[in-house]
């Protein structure tokens, strides 16, 4: 059986909580044997990093080079060629970073790839059967891979319980001798903060989100005049940012706000992984949507199968007779 | 600027609702409407206002039968020069390596600055661009939201968690991934598609390609088994009655969790 890899998220010398879950990914691929965890970057936070591991992998590889102290995918992959086994499978979060990084990866290794992995139900001699989503989250789909070159999966963030490890004890293995010339042809220049709008959506309590369901650019005042009613903040998903219908600060998800409110009203929200990522502290959640088998009512508490654009204004006249 | 965007003809998510076929292991495809992938879209707009900019063509591909043309003809009528299609028996069946092996086929054919593809397709999998750019060895950048021309390279944006964005420069040739927003998309109306409706489209098969063997068979490590309806879990409560009843459940609701006072 070929070793297992996970490749560890970090900022600020912390591991990402993707770390966890990338182990317990690889405890049902091989319940056998102990991923190996490895480690990009530079100084004092790539060694904070690796010795925080060390409590919960048996083996943590190091590599250590001025020219991953930021973490650039197109560098990141050039250590990783020269520095991992090939045949190894490497399991990589599917964020940002991973799509950056994981495709090209799996081509340099001469490995196989599978994005955005949610389930994995076992190993048939060289043959992983997979789980993983299409359209949305609308259907999943089995998927076989023949790892028998090695392969390199994505992880889909939160899919994996991370489970208590008691492999205190492991042990940093420095690979960074191991790394060859790494040549920048993409060069990292700045990071630019997210743009802060006219309304601070984490601090309301109460939001009215909105996704594609509202049709069109006119309708977002229907929602405006709910939450308007409600007191509330109007949020949206990425659909109404692309088109330009409300302004990225009010988008909630993965790449736009993280928000932790009591109640969430999810109108029109078809409920993709990316957008549910920005909804914490597990809010009391009322899903409307005109599709019943919309995957948002599968997380949402109280689901109401209607079209938004009649159902709204209903509950909004109502709420101003009170 | 030569910049080649791929595209791809997909069911068309906005008009379709994915169900599940009667056998239960495929989703059902009668009455499925294909159109473009639309982050595609979004893409080929990039390469027009590029072009618009500093000069040069836009090439469109896909590879797929027949069927696949009409896409190619639809970013055509946006504004893209030429359109080719990619099409051999032999390459159904092809998993995401496939289908960016015989990508790199054609690239390596031609002379393209700039590659172009949209963020993701309908299996979410996000693999192609990134695959073709190392099949090129070209430098890749995915989840692009701003693109600007330097000489012989781009400044570009990257979108990262928390509507924060990473800004780099990458030399050129190389291979960029789109993200939805990034621009507007221009409209096609029925006339603009009228107006490139008998442009020949020339089209490429594996012996062109020079790719016979390595996108089939033992090549295809990954591999689609069947289509099956996630587990419902728990599951929302489906609130019931007309409209009134709801509205009235719906409240009650909102009062006893803080969502109304």
């Amino acid at each position: 059986m070929a070793r297992i890899f996970a490749y560890i998220v970090h900022k600020g010398g912390v591991a990402d909580d993707s770390a966890a879950e990338l182990a317990a990914a690889a405890g049902k691929i091989d319940a056998t044997e102990s991923p190996v965890a490895v480690v990009t970057g530079w100084g004092a936070d790539c060694d904070a990093v690796c010795e925080s591991l060390r409590a919960s992998f048996g083996e943590v590889w190091k590599i250590a080079n001025a020219a991953l102290a930021y973490p650039n995918a197109e560098i990141v992959r050039q250590a990783l060629v020269s520095v991992l086994p090939s045949g190894s499978l490497v399991l990589i979060p599917h964020a940002h970073f991973g799509t950056d990084l994981a495709p090209g990866l799996s081509i340099k290794m001469d490995a196989a790839y599978v994005p955005d992995v949610l389930g994995i139900e076992g190993m048939d001699g060289a043959v992983l059967k997979l789980v993983r989503q299409e359209f949305d989250g609308q259907v999943n789909a089995h998927v076989r891979c023949d790892i028998s070159t090695g392969a390199v999966i994505t992880i889909r963030p939160g899919a994996f319980k991370p489970v208590e490890r008691t492999a205190a004890g492991g042990t940093v293995v420095d690979k960074s001798a191991a790394v060859g010339a790494l040549t920048a042809r993409r060069r990292y220049l700045e990071t630019i903060a997210a743009e802060t709008g006219d309304v601070d959506i984490t601090r309301y309590p109460v939001l009215v989100s909105i996704g594609r369901g509202i049709e069109e650019q006119e309708n977002v005042a229907i929602a405006q005049d709910l939450a308007d009613a409600l007191g509330a903040a109007l949020t949206c998903s990425r659909p109404v940012v692309d088109a330009k219908w409300m302004e990225k600060s009010r988008q909630v998800g993965s790449s736009g706000q993280t928000v932790k409110p009591k109640v969430y009203l999810a109108c029109g929200i078809s409920g993709s992984f990316q957008h549910l990522a920005g909804i914490k502290g597990n809010p009391f959640m009322v899903a409307i949507n005109k599709n019943p088998k919309a995957p948002i009512f599968r997380v949402a508490d109280v689901g109401i199968a209607a079209d938004i654009l009649e159902f709204l204004p209903e509950l909004t006249s109502r709420i101003r007779e009170k | 600027m030569e910049i080649l965007v791929c595209a791809r003809r997909v069911p068309d998510t906005s008009e379709n609702e994915i169900e599940m076929n009667s056998a239960g292991n495929d989703i059902a495809r009668d009455d499925l409407v294909y159109s473009v992938n639309e982050p595609d879209n979004y893409a080929v707009e990039e390469a027009l206002r590029i072009v618009e900019r500093s000069g040069g063509n836009v090439t469109v591909v896909t590879v797929g039968g027949d069927d696949d043309e009409e896409i190619l003809r639809r970013e055509m009528a946006m504004g893209a020069k030429h359109g080719v299609l990619l099409s051999d028996q032999s390459f159904s069946g092809a998993d995401g390596r496939g289908i960016a092996t015989i990508l790199a086929a054609f690239v390596t054919k031609g002379h393209y600055d700039l590659i172009l593809t949209g963020v993701q397709a309908e299996d979410g999998a996000a693999q192609v661009g990134g695959m073709l750019a190392a099949l090129l060895d070209y430098p890749f950048a995915s989840l692009v939201d701003s693109i600007e021309t330097l000489e012989g390279k781009l400044k570009i944006g990257r979108e990262i968690e928390g509507g924060n964005r990473e800004i780099y420069e990458i030399d050129l040739p190389c291979v960029l991934s789109i993200q939805t927003g990034i621009n507007e998309p221009r409209y096609v109306g029925m006339r603009g598609i009228r107006q490139v409706a008998s442009v020949p489209i020339p089209t490429f098969g594996a012996a062109d390609l020079g790719v016979n063997g390595n996108v089939t068979g033992a090549a295809v490590k990954v591999k689609r088994l069947d289509y099956f309806v996630p587990p419902l879990g728990k599951g929302a409560e489906m609130l019931k009655g007309d409209t009134a009843e709801i509205v009235g459940q719906l409240i009650e609701l909102l009062k006893a969790k803080g969502g109304l006072k």
